[in-house]
């Protein structure tokens, strides 16, 4: 049967729930970020306190995580935390996957939240810190209150690109046995060779209309929200 | 000895004479960069109401000098008292001693993201627990004091250096500070600005603002200071009223200081 290219593609999303699919990843990667930003926020706090045990644990964690591939850190908390250790963070199955899934790619890319901000931190003069501490401010208030705010502007750039590799990354969660598209298209290509070219443009395109729009926001947000000193 | 401090206060222009309370005392500092010895037993003592000059050449460590008395830096011996306080090391106890000092740097050092209005509510309002809108009544009379009131929704680029230092000086009034550090204030500033930063360091001299100063503008020594610091080296190697330091000063190394500024 000789389909048309536009048929093809019907049939493919008449027969699979692509667009599920591709929320299911976009589920992920929100849960992700709002969970990776708060995990490396409080880390590049601590790299950068006082504390010389925090700026430790704080290098620790990131030398860690940032070298570990991110498959096995999923499979880890599938395999190992709720296989292993019995650690489930729902009592529904495909949630409970779900769930581990958003925990594995968020302690990974909270390392690379946290480095990002660091260079935000380092786009801050040192002198807003002084005349913090000059008004009587202590570490955690000056921080708080004018290190972070110039920080997470410095940063917005950096942090873009951290959430574009996380939006393509959602797909190792596939390891995890979440159903999202890179394990969808996987079944494609088993069940439909014979319209694999039209398979692989389907997640392709996906793909680049979820993250350059994201690319472009961040560019035009880092500028509109960068200091001016 | 530097630590007598022999000089009687009082020029002609400044009304409001100190009373001769100690309030900033330096009691045999030592402070070493490495090492580099930057501050050799420093004895100063400011009382209430003084405004004290430091001047001295570049790297004679001046900015340390100041930046030890409200703990920017550490020191390695010695003490500093606030007020009958010794300076703690750290902590909560640190931050509000640290408040009663007021601090002005070369480069302003505004919050870049946030407004003038906002640079002088926020210590107010998040170091001493002030209400937000007693906090903007107080920012608001010292802008309008220090005349920047106009520009009180502006962000600190959108300001002249001028009005920025200005902003500055108003951002640690607004901490009620006992006395207030100047370092080398005006010399970012563009030189059809400086008077109007000055002016203000006048009036707040005459206002009985207890001050150090670092700077070389000697006409504002000369109007309103009462004591000139002369440091070389890391040592304070002489003091005097203003009139008698730059007229007669008696050390060579101030006679030399004194006539590479002068010739200038
Ligand atoms: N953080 C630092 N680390 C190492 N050395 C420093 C540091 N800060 C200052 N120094 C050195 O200490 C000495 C004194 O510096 P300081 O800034 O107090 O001098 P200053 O009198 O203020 O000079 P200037 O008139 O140039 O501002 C200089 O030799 C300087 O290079
Ligand atoms: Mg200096």
């Amino acid at each position: 049967m000789d389909e048309g290219y536009l048929d093809q593609f019907v049939s493919l999303f008449d027969q699979y729930d692509v667009l599920g699919a591709f929320w299911v990843n976009i589920q992920l990667t929100a849960y992700a970020a709002v969970l990776a930003l708060v995990i490396g926020t409080v880390l590049a706090v601590m790299r950068i306190s006082p504390v010389p045990s925090l700026r430790w644990a704080g290098t620790t964690y990131v030398t860690l995580l940032r070298n570990t591939p991110l498959t096995i850190i999923i499979v880890f908390c599938v395999l190992g935390l709720w296989g292993q250790l019995g650690i489930t963070l729902s009592s529904d199955f495909q949630t409970n996957f779900f769930r581990l899934a958003v925990l594995g790619l968020a302690v990974y890319h909270a390392a690379f939240v946290c480095e990002a901000l660091r260079s935000g931190v380092n786009t801050v003069p040192v002198g807003q810190a002084e005349a913090a501490r000059a008004i009587g401010l202590g570490f955690w208030p000056a921080a708080r209150l004018v290190i972070l705010p110039q920080a997470f502007r410095g940063a917005v750039a950096p942090l873009g690109n951290v959430l574009i590799a996380l939006i393509k990354n959602s797909t190792v969660a596939a390891a995890g046995s979440v159903a999202e598209t890179s394990g969808l298209m996987k079944t494609m290509i088993e069940f439909r060779p014979d319209v694999i070219l039209a398979v692989f443009l389907t997640f392709a395109i996906g793909y680049v209309i979820i993250v350059v729009p994201v690319g472009l926001a961040t560019t035009s947000l880092s500028r509109r929200l960068a200091v001016a000193r | 000895m530097a630590d007598s401090i022999t000089a009687e206060p009082g020029p002609a222009d400044v009304d409001t004479r100190p009373t001769g309370e100690p309030l900033l005392v330096l009691d045999h500092v030592d402070k070493h960069f490495g090492a580099l010895h930057v501050l050799k037993d420093v004895n100063l003592t400011v009382h209430r109401g003084e405004v004290v000059v430091v001047i001295g050449p570049s790297g004679s460590g001046k900015s340390t000098l100041c930046r030890t008395i409200n703990r920017l830096e550490t020191i390695d011996s010695g003490t500093i008292t606030i007020d009958g306080r010794p300076l703690p090391a750290e902590g909560r106890e640190l931050a509000r001693l640290r408040a009663d000092v007021g601090m002005v740097f070369q480069s302003f050092n505004l919050f870049a993201h946030k407004t003038v209005l906002e640079n002088v509510t926020l210590g107010q309002v998040k170091a001493k627990g002030v209400k937000p809108a007693t906090a903007k009544a107080t920012a608001m009379e010292l802008l309008e004091r220090v005349g920047v009131a106009n520009q009180a929704q502006k962000r600190p680029a959108q300001l002249s250096g001028g009005q920025q230092q200005r902003v500055a000086i108003a951002r640690a009034l607004a901490m009620k500070p006992k006395a207030m550090l100047f370092d080398e204030p005006t010399s970012a500033l563009d030189p059809e600005m400086i008077n109007e930063v000055l002016d203000v360091m006048v009036s707040l001299a005459r206002d009985g603002m207890t001050m150090v100063v670092v700077t070389h503008e000697m006409g504002f020594a000369r109007r309103a200071a009462h004591r000139v610091v002369f440091m070389d080296a890391g040592q304070i190697v002489e003091e005097a009223e203003p009139e008698t330091f730059f007229t007669a000063p008696r050390s060579d190394r101030a006679k030399d200081f004194l006539s590479k500024i002068l010739t200038h």
